[in-house]
């Protein structure tokens, strides 16, 4: 079973996402912010990382670099899931190591499309 | 819904474009037509019909026909059909071409335009190879309303994330706005033409490859044959036709094959007819995505 972890600052958000990725038999972690999150990376590197861009503490864009340069930092596939809909957004993203990038709102079949997209499914 | 009603939209709607409309699909005329209904003013159904019995408003018939063909697409739909066109189709063709290096496509129901520039965007990825070649690829449809849609090639949000890579998004798409529009690059390479699939095919010139995917499920059998006889008609001995996930043409037609190891494209059945793909490879890349600098 793969492991997706959940970063997002709204636990509203968290708790549609974790129900989506249980449903494609995802095991779920969560994680409020960017520092929570990349915690919790070393301690268990997950599979997958559905990533939140505007969160206290640290943000997506900064967990990523961080993320990034951790030993096995490059294995997870990261698709950001944000409100930011711009492609400088997305740019930066994607230059920062991002793997792909759901634009808010997303649904069930969202995800499954981008998640199919980059091998998770 | 009125069974005398349902019986008239159904049939107008046959007669027009070959579209088949069962009674459980009375609840799609309804939600599709409805919104006709209120635009002219009317209050109901009956007086959609009484209008469209009176046969002196064509643009209502073709109002009601284009509002109950139109039907949703996605960038890379199904994506393997894809992945086939650019590992197996075109290097095919990049040989059996190359003394004209012209090659011909067409999208036989191209609707709001995400398969032809789907099928574009992968060519403007393998640019290189395809230095020298020209590559003209026709998207037709039933209603202009939609091909306008495809020429200006504007999606939603919603739309450019289904089934389209990021990478391609920032490649391709400008964001207009809250949507996002395919740039002219793309938008250039595709010419968009109104055509009923009932309707002869004069002057459309022969084809390499033909998509004609999640459009003949909608025709009787009969129908489907016609169709599938006349897009036979258009390709030369090694062209390849690609159908939906559901369809085949077994049973329908024995003009065309199933090409082996492809699920989805079949090649001319005729004794001079065929394709020689090599077998597909285990864990290509995903569609349009390059592989390797």
């Amino acid at each position: 079973m793969k492991s997706c972890l959940i970063v997002d600052d709204s636990k509203v958000i968290r708790m549609v996402a974790r129900k989506i990725l249980q449903e494609l038999d995802f095991q779920t972690g969560e994680a409020e912010d960017g520092q929570v999150a990349l915690d919790a990376c070393r301690s268990d590197m997950p599979d997958a990382i559905l990533l939140d861009w505007n969160m206290p503490v640290m943000s997506g864009i900064d967990f990523l670099r961080e993320l990034r340069k951790l030993p096995g930092g490059a294995a997870p596939i990261v698709v950001f899931c944000t409100t930011e809909n711009d492609i400088s957004h997305i740019q930066e993203a994607m230059d920062a190591g991002a793997n792909e990038y759901i634009m808010k709102p997303f649904d069930s079949e969202i995800i499954q499309a981008k998640f199919s997209q980059v091998g998770l499914l | 819904m009125n069974p005398e009603v349902f019986e008239f939209l159904s049939d107008l709607v046959k007669t027009e474009s070959g579209l088949v409309l069962t009674p459980d699909k009375s609840y799609l005329l309804e939600s599709r037509l409805m919104p006709i209904v209120r635009a002219r003013g009317m209050k109901e159904m009956e007086d959609l019909v009484a209008a469209a019995k009176s046969k002196t408003d064509k643009a209502l018939i073709n109002e009601i026909t284009e509002a109950m063909t139109t039907n949703e697409s996605f960038f890379f739909r199904d994506t393997r059909p894809f992945d086939t066109f650019r590992d197996a189709s075109l290097p095919f063709l990049l040989d059996a071409r190359k003394q004209t290096k012209l090659i011909r496509i067409w999208c036989a129901a191209a609707s709001s335009g995400q398969e032809p520039y789907s099928l574009a965007m992968i060519l403007k990825e393998m640019q290189a190879k395809m230095a020298g070649w020209r590559v003209e690829i026709i998207g037709t449809d039933l209603s202009t309303e939609i091909l306008d849609k495809a020429k200006n090639g504007v999606y939603t949000q919603f739309e450019v994330q289904r089934g389209l890579p990021v990478q391609l998004l920032v490649k391709y798409f400008e964001k207009k706005e809250e949507h996002w529009q395919i740039k002219s690059e793309i938008r250039d390479m595709v010419k968009y033409k109104p055509l009923n699939l009932l309707d002869p095919f004069t002057g459309m010139g022969k084809f390499d490859i033909v998509f004609c995917r999640n459009v003949l499920i909608y025709f009787d059998q009969p129908t489907k044959t016609k169709v599938l006889e006349k897009i036979h008609g258009l390709m030369p001995n090694d062209g390849v036709l690609y159908l939906g996930g559901a369809e085949s043409v077994l049973g329908i037609s024995d003009k065309f094959r199933p090409v082996p190891n492809f699920r989805g494209v079949y090649e001319m059945a005729s004794e001079n007819g065929g394709v020689t793909y090599a077998p597909p490879a285990a864990g290509a890349p995903a569609a349009g995505v390059k592989a390797t600098a």
